[in-house]
């Protein structure tokens, strides 16, 4: 009973603090792109950008936010939108659901226009729930769930899904290789992995590939040494492995050293498998993406501008993050063009008729929306045979 | 007991008390109304609630009772999970809002978790220390990859697997968890004073004494053990409320460690240190974004330091009391309380 | 022969439980403290033989000595610093210690190294051997000939050495060994400097099969190794090699078995604390710990 008091004295105070810490976060915040402080001529534009910067998953945060940033400040150098700089206001989530809602929620109390995030599915379906009630447009560079599109039509995906993923390496190991046994090893830990596994196994079934075995890991595991093992006895022809790079190296290394010498295929989450294992590893391994570092006008152009800023090549995620970028900021000026004032409902709905009407040309390809927050745009098939990566096909 | 002393009489400390609560409660609703609290900040006073439900059932545990389970997090996802399923399912069924069953969805969830609780509990008290800590740690994962990989071995829809539960209504705000804190601190702190309570902490403080004195050592771990993972249910529902979304990977062994910080740095055997500790390190998460790469690092040395120099945390077992502090200002002769510390 | 090569596959993936166990043994039997670190110890190695790999370019041999050396001395400076000032504290605040040092290495390394994993060439290559069908794995069998050697080399140590007795006899009873004139706390700081000195062989072993370092492998690993150590009867040395190998067999099986179509590898962390818990209901001791009841 006594410690009621205490309680009470207790959030009360935390209360203080929170309203305390609430009056200068704006400035906490807005030190992310390196792009505030010229708001003079014509204001500014505030957009959010919400990624994990810490934590397990920063790698993936950090690299989609540095692209992003990079795309606001080639924007802001070239004018800004109706001569309004662009201010990003940066928030790191952790990789943790409530930390996303919590900056989400954050973000809107700042006042920004729309937000590029999140990065991973768990937080990015938190957020996407949260943000259906506010409209807020939202555009997501990583996350490939398709679910997180399933709220409202404030969501966009910069990315292809899981689904079409597995459903393109399937027909490309059927119709390109000439397939006729596969087996997969995936995370079961991991959305993205089971989505991509799922289509690629049903669209095997339906194009008559036999899948011999479907090897499930847990996060985090290193040894995938008994998996492998009864995917080569099972004589699949090849592995399918739909996983990030860091699993995807160690599975490659392990199933090589075990005598597999088939085919091994991925998706995009392999852009940079090829640093996490031995280039004579890789012979007759191939991923399908929307982005590798091919030579190509605007790929040589981001690349450089991306070098040049960051100090290392870009990834899969570095370039989706630039995209995210430029769909929301697309839709964006579709707002500004219409003149609406920043923070209004219309406002809001224009930005999401702009993205939803509008096709950019971004660097991991031509991306509209055909009436779902899905883009529709070109993939290609990358090989790694060489060591490293190779444009193979368009697919 | 008579003495000189003027006392409050205990029906009145209890209305005082009651009184506070009901009017902080009633000034922070006007507040969140009048919209001078904004969401964001209603959501961390949401997300102190829960994790001041979390470090109160897991003091329960450790500073009560004097074990270490490492497993709170499980608890808290079979709470979230078991509260946040039978509420979204039984609301289809019943045809009625997913919100107004929130206090049969907790009490579910509670149930089920202490359930669990017991399972996991009876076999591991009969454990000391390091094995008990262990048990809890290994239960805690077989729940994590349950809740993983459940959906695959039913063959339909139950956790929502690795994507999490998701389109959870967001059914917990600031009035639902506030009442809920209230509830569960009351409810701790009479079990406590309460006989139950002092045959707990009797054997934290000296098992065979306690024994030879006539305490069912068996019962009352099982006891408080199977409440901490109750109250760990509540925790759970109401945070699974707050977020919308069960993400089976955030239960790891890495949550449970925040809970069992906040408890440690806060005093083990404390409410109030559980419960500063617990708004405190939340606060300071939002606070310090800028240095969350560090957070992490300084909370293990914090840990390693309070351990060095405050193994009992930084209130101990002090526990504040508002009538305490009146009857002193009563009465100018009044005697220094015994400090609780002196138990061992 | 798909058999044979899972066994060969558990066999490499127990060896290196096996010798993370040794170091769980050594320190638990002496000061009775799970040292959560111990894994950790590891991990900090496998990120040295990255650094002087694939960083400083020196060559392997380099990088196996300068991880061991670098694990040995991680082990007693953490032993000093840490445990030590609570050796009369109790036993909860010691864990929760071992606990917040664990945590510290983690987001240490995570704060210097990153989130995203280093990966690094094998440390020793050597050709795998092929006998008919099978592949045999040579750094499979250069863990397990390490391996036992080790434990061989430990058994020797506490047996036959004057150290060995002074462990052994501070495991019975610290007070009584301090007045029989033996130094509680070399013989303390000895018995860590041990531990981890296994750490780091096992971190070299890990770093050769996986060529991986992230800042959170130990903490699974170690674990894994708890439980193995339980699981042979924690204080036994030829327990924790049994119970290692035993772990990593049941891990093997378990990733390769299956129902019908579904594979039951995802279960296999569950199995495998399942088994922790049954084996500590059951039978405490765990597989040695009657018969071979000497606590190093």
């Amino acid at each position: 009973m006594k410690k009621f008091f205490a309680l009470l004295i207790v959030v009360a105070m935390a209360l203080a603090i929170t309203a305390c810490s609430s009056s200068d976060s704006g400035e906490a915040g807005t030190n992310g792109g390196g792009v505030n402080g010229q708001s003079e001529n014509g204001g500014s534009i505030k957009v959010g950008l919400l990624a994990p910067l810490t934590g397990d998953v920063a790698q993936y945060g950090l690299s989609v936010a540095s692209g992003a940033e990079l795309y606001i400040k080639e924007i802001n150098e070239a004018g800004g939108i109706n001569g309004k700089t662009i201010e990003v206001i940066k928030y790191d989530e952790q990789g943790d659901a409530t930390e996303a809602v919590n900056n989400y929620y954050r973000l809107v109390d700042d006042g920004v226009v729309g937000i590029i995030g999140d990065v991973t599915s768990a937080p990015t379906v938190a957020v996407a729930q949260a943000s259906v009630e506010d409209n807020m447009p939202m555009v997501t560079a990583s996350a490939t769930d398709p679910s997180v599109i399933s709220y409202g039509s404030n969501f966009f995906q910069a990315c292809l899904n899981d689904p079409y993923q597995g459903t393109t390496m399937a027909k490309f190991a059927a119709n390109e290789l000439g397939v006729t046994s596969v087996a997969t090893i995936y995370n079961t830990g991991d959305d993205y992995s089971i989505g991509c596994n799922d289509a690629f196994v049903e669209q095997c079934n339906e194009l008559d590939v036999q899948v011999l075995s479907q090897e499930g890991y847990a996060d985090g595991d290193v040894d995938f040494n008994a998996q492998l093992t009864s995917i080569i006895a099972s004589g699949a022809q090849a592995i399918f492995c739909p996983n990030y790079y860091q699993d995807d190296g160690m599975i490659v290394t392990q199933a090589r050293t075990l005598g597999f010498t088939g085919s091994i295929l991925g998706v995009d989450g392999w852009t940079n498998t090829h640093e996490y294992t031995d280039p004579e590893n890789l012979y007759d391994c191939y991923f399908c993406t929307s982005f590798a570092i091919i030579d190509d006008e605007k790929i040589n152009e981001f690349v450089d501008a991306y070098r040049a800023e960051n100090d290392k090549d870009p990834g899969n995620f570095e370039a989706l993050g630039y995209d995210a970028a430029m769909v929301l900021l697309n839709g964006i000026k579709a707002a500004e063009d219409a003149g609406l004032e920043a923070g209004t409902d219309d406002y809001k709905q224009a930005v999401i008729d702009g993205i939803a009407n509008g096709t950019v040309a971004g660097v991991t390809g031509e991306i509209s929306y055909d009436g779902t927050g899905a883009p529709t745009k070109s993939i290609m098939i990358v090989s790694l045979d060489s060591g490293s990566p190779e444009f193979y096909m368009n697919y | 007991m008579r003495d000189k002393y003027k006392r409050i009489p205990i029906p009145v400390r209890y209305l005082i008390n009651a009184l506070l609560c009901a009017a902080f409660l009633v000034i922070v609703q006007s507040f969140i109304s009048g919209g001078s609290i904004s969401r964001y900040q209603s959501g961390i006073l949401v997300q102190i609630g829960v994790y001041i439900i979390m470090a109160v059932s897991l003091n329960i545990a450790t500073g009560y009772l004097g074990q270490l389970p490492l497993g709170h997090a499980g608890f808290m996802s079979i709470g979230g999970y078991s509260c946040a399923i039978f509420m979204m399912r039984l609301a289809d069924k019943m045809g009625v809002e997913t919100a107004d069953l929130l206090i049969p969805g907790l009490i579910f969830g509670g149930c089920v978790t202490a359930l669990f609780g017991l399972i996991i509990g009876i076999p591991a008290l009969r454990l000391k220390g390091d094995y008990l800590a262990i048990v809890t740690l290994g239960f805690a994962e077989i729940i994590r990859v349950f809740m993983l990989n459940i959906d695959s071995l039913l063959g339909f829809k139950f956790t929502g697997g690795a994507g999490g539960l998701t389109g959870i209504p967001r059914y917990s705000n600031f009035l639902n968890v506030f009442i809920s804190v209230i509830l569960v601190c009351f409810f701790v702190h009479t079990m406590m004073k309460s006989r139950h309570g002092r045959a707990i902490l009797a054997i934290r403080d000296n098992e065979i004494a306690a024994e030879a004195s006539g305490v069912n050592i068996s019962y009352y771990k099982t006891l408080a053990f199977v409440i901490s993972a109750f109250f760990a249910g509540i925790g759970g529902g109401l945070y699974a409320g707050s977020i919308g979304v069960m993400d089976p990977t955030k239960f790891g062994f890495m949550e449970s460690i925040e809970i069992l910080v906040m408890v440690v740095l806060g005093g083990m055997g404390s409410m109030l240190g559980s419960i500063s500790a617990a708004t405190v390190i939340t606060v300071v998460n939002q606070v310090l974004t800028s240095l969350s790469e560090y957070r992490m690092v300084i909370y293990a040395l914090l840990l390693i330091v309070v351990m060095m120099f405050r193994p009992k945390g930084l209130f101990g077992t002090y526990d504040f009391s508002l009538s305490h502090v009146m009857e002193r200002l009563f009465n100018r002769d009044f005697p220094k309380r015994k400090s609780k510390g002196a138990r061992k | 022969m798909i058999f044979f090569q899972q066994l060969l596959n558990g066999l490499q993936l127990g060896s290196i439980y096996a010798l993370v166990a040794l170091g769980y043994t050594m320190v638990y039997g002496i000061i009775l403290l799970l040292n959560f670190a111990h894994g950790d110890i590891i991990m900090v190695g496998a990120y040295v033989s990255w650094v002087v790999m694939s960083r400083l370019q020196l060559g392997p041999i380099t990088a196996v000595f300068a991880s061991v050396l670098m694990c040995t001395l991680l082990g007693v400076v953490i032993e000093k610093v840490a445990y030590a000032p609570l050796r009369s504290a109790p036993r909860l605040s010691l864990l929760i210690t071992a606990i917040g040092v664990s945590y510290f290495l983690e987001n240490g390394a995570q704060l210097i190294f990153g989130a995203d994993g280093k990966n690094m060439n094998a440390i020793f290559s050597i050709p795998n051997l092929t006998i008919g069908s099978v592949t045999l794995s040579s750094t499979a069998l250069v863990t397990l000939a390490v391996t036992i050697v080790a434990m061989i080399g430990l058994l020797m140590l506490v047996h036959k050495t004057k150290m060995g007795k002074a462990m052994r006899a501070v495991s019975e009873d610290m007070g009584a060994a301090q007045l029989m004139g033996i130094s509680v706390n070399a013989t303390i700081s000895f018995t860590f400097a041990i531990g981890s000195l296994l750490a780091g062989i096992g971190s070299v072993l890990y770093s050769n099969i996986y060529q991986m370092a992230t800042p959170t492998m130990g903490s699974m690993l170690g674990l894994k190794a708890f439980v193995a150590a339980v699981l042979g009867g924690i204080g036994s040395i030829p327990g924790a090699m049994i119970g290692g190998f035993a772990v990593g067999f049941i891990e093997t099986f378990v990733s390769a078995a299956k129902i019908g179509q579904q594979s039951l590898s995802v279960w296999r962390d569950a199995v495998v604390f399942a088994i922790l818990i049954i084996v500590l209901v059951v039978k405490p001791t765990g597989i040695m710990g009657h018969k071979v009841r000497e606590k190093v």
